[in-house]
């Protein structure tokens, strides 16, 4: 099966073909703002993916031949808007990309095989955990939010890597405990429950985790790791009651977080009518939608809205993190914002069918989890940005700045094709 | 499990068919009105990048309104300038970036950033979009006199007051003056000294937003409720001995305590008698005084192009609001222009431009004609009758009381030259005794009405046959000498 590396390729060339148009369509509309030797940034970019390319033909030659090209595909978007934003934060975000794609390598090439991090489960956990409470304790805060740890100059956001180590805990322990968690151990009330050694380690690591995040003010991490603890329980027992208990716990405890913490009223009033505060707390809701209002069905044009101030300043605070979503719209309107979240439901698409097809219940949980992953945390900031549910901020994967968030999503992809590579090669 | 993944992935599924139609929502339904929201930086930095088209003067060629245009960015943003300052503040009103836009300047918006949805101009817009080119709005040329605003500004100025000026024939308003005024070109700058309370309300368009009590102007739409009805005629004898009468259990008397005597509707319009028209109105009655009123325009905006915001309907007010029609009056002091009288100055204008135009009312209007920058024709503004009020009949007796009031009245400091000239002086109590708010209201020539006019003076010890009469007077010179009487 070989061809999977010739038809990745071609994958690749098409969206190069597609990368190179949208960086030019940015230079030609601001030309007056930006050089032409930003666009070796494009150039830059394909060459990465290219050896991206030939990592997996020299390590996981079987590995899906879609997702690579997908998640190409979704950072080209990214990249082009953050270079029209900013041509110096695309810079950045090459060389963040240049990081991610290290480690990449480095899981293909030294770990090879997802199973191989099955007997590290707890210390990945307890790592997941420390990482969490070593931020909240000397981390940085910035825009409220604690989430930042300073290492040797540049920050790094502990829960974008939590949440890769956190999925893998999870598959690994609930490959373990899943058939003890789907038995009844006693009745109460005719409900049959587990008995609570096996169910207490599980809920312990999560509710650290949830508590942590909750503490640090970041809602959007503590929003998506539960989700991702939820909806891998449901795929590993199958019993409701974990998913009705899970989903109550969640109101219950989105209430109380949301009685004791005023930063998180302050998100859900801003959330129900951003126009009362329009200047202070609404305005970047406001901004955001009144951009992609302003896109329409076919958008204005890459590079040709209204999208930084003559100071610099993005029109949308945190446009090129939050917002990007909300640029992206603006630009290419519903059509390309439509197109977006559909290959993200592509992705999601190969995603579970790598976990469907896998041979062992690591395997499947494990791709499973993190296609989820990916997929909750688009929603949570898609959601977010179009005032379907309330802001929280966090990346949108793939697509957003943010070095953090690219490294995660680089090794989150190559531990998916990993899974992928190894079913392709038991079933040959 | 693998069930179970599927039923992930359908999850998956729905949330993405959400969040598209939830983009969706916002990209087709809401965006109209997200679009036009004032606090949206898109708004604003469009607006910059339009060249807004010009005002003009009737003329035709004196410039109102234009643009600067500054490099910035890379992008060539527009400006607008005023080059006459404050003298055409209020009719034109003002257009900023931050504090929104007012006057003329908001109700030809559409024309003047060429979103109007005429064809030619939708083409064009889309052409200079393809082009990069900037998008130039439409001219607007309005019906406004240069001399006309001019001389009602040197009138004005030292006083608080309105001029309105109208062409009796068409409806056209030819001056529509304000003090204090504004300059429209630091307004952006100025913007919360010019709304301070000690300021004197000059953002105010005291033509069309500021309320008087009309005083013995009034009389004139009493007088027309009265010939119309039958029961009077200009030599109907009315017995006015006496200095004062009790109307509705309160004393009402002349201006400086004279006694009339028996003396006709003709007699008692010349010399202003109180005693004699508040007579007139009980005998013509509520039903047909309003009657009368409404077909002059009272209780509604008037029908003028500029934005309703910045216009007041006129009438009896009770705590700010408009008074209901069936509530009762004083209509003994109704008919005189007191009780709870509030009118602007164009709708003095308008019922003395109804008199000279032989009875018939004009749809008022500010905008002659909208031009593309190459001068082609958009639209023209056709004069357009609404109502006539009375018979010809009335309206030239009426006319030939007004001009006794000029030639032997209290209206004589209006006396211009060989000019005739046709119009009734009022004086309102304000509540505050020795200030006074002074109106004059006229046409001119009285046998071939070129101009109507109204004045009114705010606060003034003085009267309106001495202060409004003779700016009154400088605006028709001012306008009639430019050639447009024969």
């Amino acid at each position: 099966m070989r061809s999977a590396r010739f038809r990745e390729l071609w994958n690749l060339l098409a969206v190069a073909v597609l990368t190179g148009v949208g960086f030019l369509s940015v230079y030609t509309a601001r030309q007056q703002e930006i050089t032409s030797t930003s666009l070796i940034y494009a150039a830059f970019f394909l060459a990465l993916y290219f050896v991206a390319h030939l990592g997996l033909r020299a390590g996981l030659p079987d590995a899906d031949p879609w997702l690579l090209p997908l998640s190409a595909l979704l950072t080209a978007m990214g990249l082009t808007e953050i270079y029209r934003l900013n041509p110096l934060l695309a810079r950045d975000q090459s060389i963040w990309i240049v990081v991610g794609l290290g480690g990449f390598l480095a899981l293909i090439l030294l770990v090879g095989d997802q199973r191989k991090l099955e007997s590290y489960k707890y210390t990945l956990g307890v790592a997941a955990v420390a990482m969490l409470v070593i931020t909240m304790l000397v981390g940085t805060t910035i825009n409220g939010a604690k989430l930042w740890l300073r290492v040797g100059g540049i920050q790094v956001q502990p829960g974008e890597f939590a949440k890769l180590l956190l999925v893998i805990f999870l598959a690994g322990y609930l490959r373990e405990k899943r058939e003890l968690l789907t038995m009844a151990h006693r009745r109460i009330l005719g409900v049959g429950l587990p008995a609570a050694r096996h169910l207490g380690p599980l809920l312990a690591m999560t509710g650290v985790a949830l508590g942590v995040v909750a503490v640090m003010n970041d809602m959007g991490t503590a929003l998506l790791l539960y989700g991702i603890f939820l909806a891998m329980v449901y795929v590993a027992t199958g019993r409701q009651l974990y998913t009705v208990a899970g989903l109550a716990l969640f109101v219950g405890g989105s209430f109380l977080v949301y009685r004791l913490t005023p930063h998180v009223q302050e998100r859900f009033q801003v959330w129900l009518d951003p126009w009362k505060t329009p200047h202070t707390n609404g305005y970047q809701i406001i901004q955001s939608i009144e951009s992609i209002a302003d896109g329409g069905i076919f958008g204005s044009g890459l590079g040709r809205s209204f999208q930084v101030f003559s100071n610099g300043s993005s029109v949308i605070p945190a446009a090129q993190t939050d917002g990007i979503y909300a640029v992206w719209a603006n630009e290419t309107g519903l059509a390309g914002a439509a197109g977006m979240l559909l290959i993200y439901l592509l992705f999601a698409y190969r995603g579970f069918k790598i976990a469907s097809v896998a041979d062992d219940s690591f395997s499947k949980l494990l791709a499973a989890g993190l296609t989820f992953t990916v997929v909750l945390q688009a929603f949570l900031i898609v959601g977010g940005i179009t005032r379907l549910i309330p802001l929280t901020g966090i990346t949108l994967p793939f697509v957003s700045y943010g070095g953090s968030s690219v490294v995660s999503n680089f090794m989150l992809l190559a531990l998916l094709l990993m899974v992928s590579s190894r079913t392709a090669r038991v079933r040959r | 499990m693998n069930p179970r993944i599927g039923t992930l992935f359908k999850l998956c599924a729905g949330a993405c068919l959400v969040l598209i139609s939830f983009t969706a929502y916002w990209q087709i339904w809401a965006a109209s009105g997200l679009a036009a929201r004032q606090d949206n930086a898109r708004l604003v930095y469009r607006q910059l990048q339009i060249k807004r088209g010009l005002i003009l003067a009737a003329n035709g060629h004196t410039v109102l309104a234009t643009n600067t245009e500054r490099t910035k960015d890379g992008l060539n943003i527009f400006l607008r300038r005023y080059p006459l300052g404050p003298l055409f503040g209020h009719p034109i009103g003002y257009n900023t970036v931050g504090s929104g836009r007012s006057g003329l300047e908001l109700s030809q918006n559409d024309y003047l950033t060429a979103s109007n949805a005429d064809l030619s101009t939708v083409l064009g817009r889309i052409g200079d979009k393809l082009q990069g080119e900037t998008v130039t709005g439409n001219d607007v040329v309005t019906s406004l006199s240069v001399p006309a605003q001019q001389a009602a500004m040197q009138g004005l100025k030292g006083h608080s007051g309105a001029v309105v000026a109208i062409e009796p024939s068409t409806g056209r308003v030819l001056a529509m003056a304000s003090t204090p005024g504004y300059n429209p070109n630091t307004v952006a700058r100025n913007f919360a000294k010019l709304n301070k309370p000690s300021s004197g309300a000059p953002l105010l368009n005291r033509g069309t937003q500021g309320l008087y009590a009309p005083g013995s102007t009034f009389k004139v739409v009493t007088a027309t409720a009265a010939l119309q009805s039958g029961k009077f005629t200009p030599n109907t004898l009315i017995n006015g001995h006496g200095t004062c009468i009790t109307v509705q259990t309160v004393p009402l008397c002349n201006a400086g305590g004279e006694s009339a005597g028996v003396v006709s509707l003709s007699d008692a319009l010349t010399f202003s008698y109180n005693t004699v028209f508040a007579q007139v109105g009980q005998a013509v009655g509520q039903q047909r005084l309003y009657a009368t009123m409404r077909d002059y325009g009272f209780f509604r905006d008037p029908p003028l192009d500029y934005p309703s915001d910045e216009m007041e309907p006129s009438g009896l007010y009770s705590h700010g609001h408009l008074l209901s029609q069936r509530a009762p009056i004083d209509v003994g002091r109704v008919a005189i222009g007191q009780e709870r009288l509030g009118v602007t100055p164009i709708q003095m204008a308008e019922v003395v431009a109804t008199v000279a135009n032989h009875g018939v009312r004009m749809r008022p209007s500010l905008v002659d004609r909208v031009v593309t920058p190459g001068g082609g024709n958009i639209y023209t503004t056709h004069p357009e009758q609404l109502v006539r009020v009375m018979s010809p009949q009335t309206a030239n007796e009426l006319r030939d009381m007004m001009r006794r009031v000029v030639e032997e009245g209290t209206g004589q400091a209006a006396n211009v030259g060989n000019l005739s000239v046709a119009g009734k002086t009022g004086t309102a109590e304000t509540g505050v005794s020795g200030l006074n708010t002074a109106w004059f209201i006229a046409f001119a020539p009285a046998d071939n009405p070129k101009i109507a006019i109204a004045v009114t003076i705010e606060r003034t010890p003085e009267f309106g046959g001495t202060i409004a009469a003779p700016i009154a007077a400088k605006v028709i010179t001012a306008y009639l000498g430019q050639g447009v009487a024969k």
